[in-house]
């Protein structure tokens, strides 16, 4: 993790002092930031100067690039709340979110665009920390962000900020990763703990008084992916399963390539705390946000030098083999309890809500 | 996680199958009164480990299931006016009203808000002089003690913008509603572990005696509910109709004696509408007159239709094991998950929502 | 009907205790418990203690699930 942004030892919730110091001070976007004028050039010109790359410093109204092969391209954009919470905030998010997006075609991400709609009266200084954090993110991934704009809105017409970054990347030749991919007897890899993110969020954002020091694992999987694709090639179907979980991810695959899936819950790592706010909650696990994993498809024969591959890297050493796909049930996930029973792991309606019941 | 991990081994889980698989020669429908064991067996894919003799049936024990339709439409019309800051647990946010639910609401402008203790809604009108604060205070005998807790609470610390709407609901009410029918197709009751933890394993003995069906009070662990279907098979076998517990480590045959006197120094019995149900004498809990001032539906007497249940649900049916939710007229025509008349469609692990997903 | 969940007390003041589950801190309110002390299990439900859980009684329950029939 980024040292600017770990958190102080001891410090529970050291975020709403981070905010309180912002809202102490006076500089704040105003209309005029939006206006096109003065204000909005110097906003911009402050931006370039961190993000300081060639295309982008032109300032023309597109950056002009080279390229040559298969481009993988893809866009996302975050409106998280809160917009800074243990682990990361909305900058870190919106590169390392389209980053990831990018790795899981196997594209090796090369430049970025960003886009921020901020609501009037949002601090300046809150803004500056969210550009650092992405120009941070950009670096630690490799990418750069080459283009991009700010708009502002009247107060209350958005919350805070809102960044849409777009991304583009490389795809070498013999690389062919889709979500249809997944083929009967593949092995599933997951890289590591799930929830931690969703958990992370919901701690920092609901009121209720759990402390824990879980962090989000809002992290670039770009790094991981290079390495898995240098020992194979071999690898059918790659995803990082953020909204909607583990769970919905191996849904939609099963859907698209029209396979049978079944995992085992007891190998499917959940960090002690993670599970213990989802006991409380009544939540499932595997149904919970993550922003830096990946659940990777590979066939049996090269699966045991990728799991390698992944453990090597930092981000991935708590990865498993947690299931396979199978020739029963096609199109659904059908988890193995811990105690040895069967369920059939359901696509979620709408968002897990805490239940007393 | 420690009294957790234990009861989740599948070494012993197997054990247990094999105890239970002896009783083969008796082909009996158990009822989980309560919807978290519900949850359990669903979420461990207990259903599939049992033998084929032994069926499970879920039990009104969901409390937003058999939360009343006009109750359902009241509580959403308290969240129309703006004044209000709605509390509630999450359970109730998405069950829908006749047109409406808390969360379309919510999305309409109207502040609901999702809380995980009663003494957080307290905080809330703490700090919220100038708006009415209302908790929506559902749930069976395990969470009527700390509403009733956080109301004495307002009363000492006068907070006087904190009111609750009380749907709240007592259990062994409805375990006679449902062993008083003729039509009962039900050999035994796995009673709800933490609502026992407050009543004690002494209120269900009436049920166990008068209407001879064998009674275990479960935990909520695999185990627990593994152990719990294995004891009652073992009661039937000897022709037995007692109360047992299983989840002795929390449960006393008396029960929490202070969670009881909380209850009884803010709330009195009264009749109650269940979802399903129809009206259940004495199964429902209402402020004493003293806490007048912290109810809800007194201070702003949300006008609702008067609430009417479809003739045809077949809820109650389906809930004693005389019918199957394919058997009901409305199942799957008009009541589905999305659109849900009945509490066993409403609960996403209901027999009926169960059905439609898996059947 | 009703999640509740064990947690072992870390300190208590009043009616008022701090928690830990599984590594996750939070208030709890222990009214409803007679003679409760640091060290010992809970069961937790929406912020209140419930009941204590008898070690003894856990550890006598195991082993009935344990046993053969």
């Amino acid at each position: 993790m980024d040292p600017a942004w770990s958190l102080p030892k001891g410090h529970v919730q050291p975020i709403t002092n981070m905010v309180k110091k912002f809202e102490d001070d006076a500089k704040r976007i105003l209309l005029a930031h939006g206006s096109g004028g003065k204000l909005s050039h110097q906003l911009i010109k402050s931006f370039v100067k961190k993000f300081r790359n060639l295309p982008l410093a032109k300032l023309d109204d597109s950056a002009v690039l080279k390229f040559k092969g298969k481009l993988a391209f893809t866009t996302d954009s975050y409106v998280v709340d809160p917009i800074y919470f243990p682990g990361g905030d909305i900058g870190k998010l919106a590169v390392n979110g389209t980053v990831n997006d990018l790795a899981m075609v196997g594209a090796r991400p090369l430049y970025l665009s960003a886009s921020a709609i901020i609501e009037e009266g949002f601090s300046l200084n809150e803004l500056e920390g969210i550009v650092d954090s992405m120009n941070r993110a950009a670096r630690a991934a490799g990418v750069k962000i080459v283009a991009g704009d700010t708009k502002v809105v009247g107060k209350g017409g958005a919350d805070k900020v809102f960044i849409n970054t777009s991304g583009i990347g490389l795809v070498d030749s013999g690389v062919d990763i889709s979500s249809k991919n997944a083929r009967l007897g593949d092995k599933i890899i997951l890289s590591g703990t799930i929830g931690d993110h969703g958990i992370a969020i919901l701690n920092a954002r609901e009121g209720f008084d759990f402390r824990t020091k879980v962090k989000s694992d809002c992290q670039p999987l770009n790094g991981m992916v290079s390495e898995i694709l240098k020992v194979s090639k071999n690898v059918h179907v790659l995803r990082d399963p953020t909204r909607g979980g583990l769970a919905t991810s191996l849904n939609e695959i099963a859907k698209q390539s029209g396979v049978g899936i079944e995992i085992e819950e007891e190998k499917i790592p959940v960090k002690e705390e993670v599970k213990a706010v989802c006991e409380m909650l009544g939540f499932d696990p595997l149904y919970i946000a993550n922003e830096g994993k990946l659940v990777a498809f590979v066939p049996q024969k090269d699966c045991a030098k990728i799991l390698n591959a992944i453990k090597k890297n930092k981000q991935g050493k708590d990865a498993q083999i947690i299931g396979a796909v199978v020739s029963r049930h096609k199109g659904r996930v059908v988890v193995k309890t811990s105690v040895g029973g069967e369920r059939v792991l359901d696509m979620l309606t709408g968002e897990q809500l805490p239940r007393i019941c | 996680m420690k009294f957790v991990d234990e009861f989740r081994d599948r070494t012993i889980a197997e054990r247990i199958i094999k105890k239970i698989e002896r009783f083969d020669s008796l082909k009996v429908n158990l009822m989980e009164v309560c919807g978290t064991h519900t949850m359990v067996i669903f979420k461990q894919g207990l259903k599939g480990m049992l033998p084929k003799n032994v069926n499970l049936l879920s039990g009104p024990g969901c409390p937003v299931c058999v939360t009343s339709q006009e109750d359902i439409d009241k509580a959403i019309e308290l969240a129309r006016d703006r004044r209000m800051i709605i509390t509630t647990f999450g359970d109730m946010v998405r069950v829908p009203g006749t047109n409406s639910s808390l969360e379309k609401e919510k999305a309409n402008g109207a502040d609901v808000r999702i809380i995980y203790s009663p003494s957080e809604a307290l905080r809330i009108a703490r700090e919220n002089p100038d708006k009415k604060v209302v908790f929506l205070a559902i749930g069976f005998e395990t969470t009527s003690p700390l509403i009733a807790a956080s109301v004495m609470d307002a009363q000492k610390e006068k907070i006087d913008n904190f009111f609750i709407f009380s749907t709240h609901k007592l259990i062994p009410p409805a375990m006679e509603a449902l062993s008083k029918s003729k039509e009962l197709n039900i050999e035994g009751f796995i009673c709800p572990g933490h609502v026992s933890v407050t009543i004690g394993s002494d209120a269900y003995r009436f049920i166990a005696q008068k209407y001879n069906v064998p009674c275990v009070i479960g935990g909520f662990e695999a185990l627990d509910v593994l152990q719990s279907i294995y004891m009652l098979l073992r009661q039937i076998k000897e022709n037995r109709a007692e109360v047992e517990i299983e989840y002795f480590r929390a449960v006393h045959p008396q029960g929490n004696i202070i969670a009881q006197q909380l209850i009884s120094e803010v709330f009195e019995v009264t009749d109650v509408r269940w979802r399903g149900l129809g009206i259940i004498p004495r199964s429902g809990l209402r402020l004493r007159k003293k806490f007048y001032d912290y109810d809800a539906e007194r201070e702003f007497q949300p006008k609702v239709k008067k609430g009417k249940e479809n003739p045809d649900c077949a809820c109650g049916q389906v809930l004693r094991g005389v019918k199957k939710p394919t058997q009901c007229k409305l199942y799957k025509r008009i009541c589905t998950p999305e659109n849900p008349y009945g509490p066993c469609m409403v609960s996403s692990e209901g027999t009926c929502a169960a059905y439609y997903k898996y059947g | 009907m009703c999640l509740a969940i064990p947690a072992k007390i870390l300190k208590i003041e009043d009616n008022l205790a701090q928690v830990d589950m599984a590594g996750v801190r939070r208030q709890a309110d222990v009214r409803m418990v007679n003679n409760v002390r640091v060290g010992e299990y809970v069961l937790i439900h929406a912020g209140f203690a419930i009941e204590k859980i008898g070690e003894k009684e856990a550890e006598e329950t195991l082993k009935l699930l344990r046993e053969m029939a």
